[in-house]
């Protein structure tokens, strides 16, 4: 090859990678600054809707994905293989996605919930609130800030997850508020697909050999005593959204089902107390989350005036 | 039966020569298989490894848009693993089998990967210098003579620039925060500028391999060629930026038309090669811990592939509607 040759070659537009770095480029994914996630939409509080209730309501579910993306982000580059490592990817960056519209949704309805920083601090509302309050202001379910465990307990916890958000946000379609409803419109798709793919795994792992059915029935033990916190209504949820209780049934049906094709039966557990009724949605938490927050929170904490 | 090869090699050297592809149906010299194997598989492997240094600010990561951007980043990664593994299973290696050459030890992997990630501007100056130099390497691979592995390279590329652009936005965003955002980029940029130059190999001279890449079309430039065109590239980048690089010799050479730069620590560079960089332990084993943790998992999707396979055969021969999927006595089957 002549030196000619190469230098012909090495002047092709893609072999310089900098090209375009300084100019004004195309868009990228997740924009290149930040922008409000809800620009454009309507946002004006729907007449009969209590607007601190429906931002409790948006911060709940949006404190639910938050917390458990956290979780499945823990994953990356620990899973069984690297088809399952982009899965559960993908899982957490959906989840990630629900979260900022949801907490961005509280902000805009309920200013007064959003943490205040220094005078001038250029840190977004969806960041003060998922990096600039303490657990017990997370409203997010037990259920979400588990400990991973292994994959089997991945899996039992994503089945019982995916099926009872896909119910609320298959309801939530059709909210009152607009913004509520395009959010959920959106979930219904992910979830049905994180659904999809803890159902088959669930299977996968009862069918497959006696270790991964006893690690299965095992994870089965941690995960199902939190399921009734899941369909305990309160006041706020039934007010203003999806009250949990009327989902317990359809919940049934879809996990009985996987149950059933699996060849597994559910543990014969009682639910999880509260401390004094409380739980997670009335930040009552494990004390798991503190320490999930902690390390969540470290850089946005030590940065209040910083620009990301 | 003795196979007259000349006639194999003449096709292989005319297809090289005219700068086609050789596919994997093709005849090729054995000596060129191992090389491209040897290659293709340092190349998954960095990208697997790639994901820890990264992965470990995820779970920090100071907003929710840089969140998703990270996580998206190093999930990335593990997709342009699968690729790389995929070309190299078309020259008869598995995944399986250079996942256990990995975690042995018996292959390596880009040791940029072996220094540690300290701070999120890390993260920006990986995205900015690391992918920089990665894609320098690997653009001119996108016309490597063997097509699976030129075909992947050209979709790697074009999400690594992604990438490159993702981290030098994160950094320009951070130069324009606080004082301590500013100290925490020229603190990182210091830190990776010479592992960054480090990258595309040792000095000419000391590269055994080179020469017989270069003539089979699996190379296209030499190290030291690559390093310089990324030194000329980078320059202005840290200019806009408002960062140095730690060099003092690093200056306008216009008689070349080029930046002179200082030479790096090749000792600090063998003794990384050699598995005694800051990370190589920690980056192997966790990758092993991974892989020895899963198995479990594995296992058990192949023999629940295998029983679902037979449970579906046994439903044909029978002609009869597909069997409840416990077993005769109602229970579920275990081993």
């Amino acid at each position: 090859m002549s030196d000619a040759h190469i230098t012909q070659d090495t002047e092709g537009e893609h072999d310089n990678a900098y090209a375009g770095l300084l100019g004004n480029d195309a868009h990228w994914a997740f924009g290149t600054d930040f922008e409000d996630p809800l620009a454009g939409v309507d946002t004006t509080i729907p007449d009969g809707v209590d607007a601190s209730e429906l931002a409790q309501y948006c911060l709940m579910l949006g404190d639910d994905a938050l917390v458990y993306a956290q979780r499945l982000s823990e994953w990356t580059s620990r899973a069984p293989d690297l088809e399952e490592d982009i899965a559960i990817a993908n899982i957490a960056l959906d989840l990630v996605g629900q979260a900022r519209l949801l907490l961005a949704r509280a902000a805009a309805a309920d200013p007064a919930l959003v943490p205040s920083l220094p005078e001038g601090s250029p840190v977004p509302d969806e960041d003060r609130l998922a990096y600039f309050r303490d657990a017990g202001a997370f409203r997010n379910v037990r259920l979400a800030e588990q400990p991973n465990g292994d994959f089997a307990e991945l899996i039992a916890r994503l089945l019982v997850m995916s099926t009872w958000r896909l119910a609320i946000f298959q309801r939530l379609v059709d909210h009152q508020d607009a913004v509520v409803a395009a959010i959920a419109a959106k979930g219904v798709k992910e979830l049905a697909y994180h659904r999809d793919f803890a159902g088959r795994w669930f299977v996968t792992l009862a069918r497959g050999t006696g270790e991964s059915h006893r690690r299965l029935t095992d994870a089965m033990r941690t995960v199902w005593p939190l399921i009734p916190e899941l369909t305990a209504s309160t006041e706020t949820e039934s007010r203003v959204g999806v009250d949990p209780a009327t989902l317990a049934d359809e919940i049934g049906v879809v996990l009985d089902q996987v149950l059933a094709v699996a060849g597994i039966t559910a543990p014969e557990t009682p639910g999880l107390a509260g401390v004094r009724g409380r739980t997670g949605r009335h930040g009552m938490h494990s004390e798991a989350l503190s320490r999930l927050l902690a390390e969540m929170q470290v850089v946005a904490r030590a940065h209040p005036m910083g620009r990301w | 039966m003795q196979v007259d090869q000349a006639p194999l090699e003449e096709a292989f050297e005319a297809t090289i020569a005219a700068n086609d592809r050789i596919e994997p149906r093709d005849w090729m010299p054995e000596h060129y298989r191992q090389t491209l194997i040897r290659q293709v598989a340092q190349h998954a492997h960095s990208e697997i490894i790639g994901m820890q240094p990264e992965g470990n600010w995820i779970t920090r990561a100071p907003s929710l848009r840089r969140k998703a951007v990270l996580l998206a980043k190093v999930q990335d990664e593990a997709g342009h693993g699968l690729y790389l593994y995929s070309a190299t299973e078309t020259l008869g290696v598995s995944r399986d089998e250079l996942t256990r050459r990995l975690i042995s030890g018996k292959q390596k992997y880009s040791s940029i990967f072996n220094y540690p990630t300290l701070t999120y501007a890390d993260v920006g100056t990986i995205g900015w210098l690391v992918d920089g130099a990665a894609i320098c390497n690997q653009v001119p691979l996108c016309r490597t003579s063997y097509g699976p592995y030129g075909r992947a390279m050209i979709r790697i590329c074009k999400e690594e620039s992604f990438h490159q652009r993702q981290g030098y936005e994160l950094l320009m965003t951070m130069m324009r925060g606080t004082d301590e955002q500013r100290a925490m980029v020229q603190e990182s940029v210091d830190r990776f500028w010479w592992p960054a130059l480090m990258m595309f190999g040792p000095p000419d001279g000391d590269s055994p391999n080179t020469a017989q890449s270069m003539a089979w079309g699996i190379k296209r430039h030499t190290n030291d060629e690559l390093r310089q065109r990324f030194v000329d590239m980078s320059m202005p980048q840290a200019e806009a930026l408002g960062v140095t690089f730690p060099d003092p010799e690093l200056k306008w050479n216009e008689e070349r038309g080029s930046y002179d730069y200082g030479e790096p620590d090749w000792e600090e560079f063998w003794h990384v090669v050699k598995g005694n960089g800051p990370c190589n332990t920690q980056r192997v084993a966790h990758r092993k811990a991974a892989y020895d943790d899963g198995a479990w998992v594995r296992e058990a999707a192949s023999a629940a592939a295998a029983r679902n396979e037979a449970e579906a055969s046994q439903a044909r021969v029978e002609q009869a509607p597909r069997p409840s999927l416990r077993g005769s006595d109602g229970r579920v089957e275990t081993r």
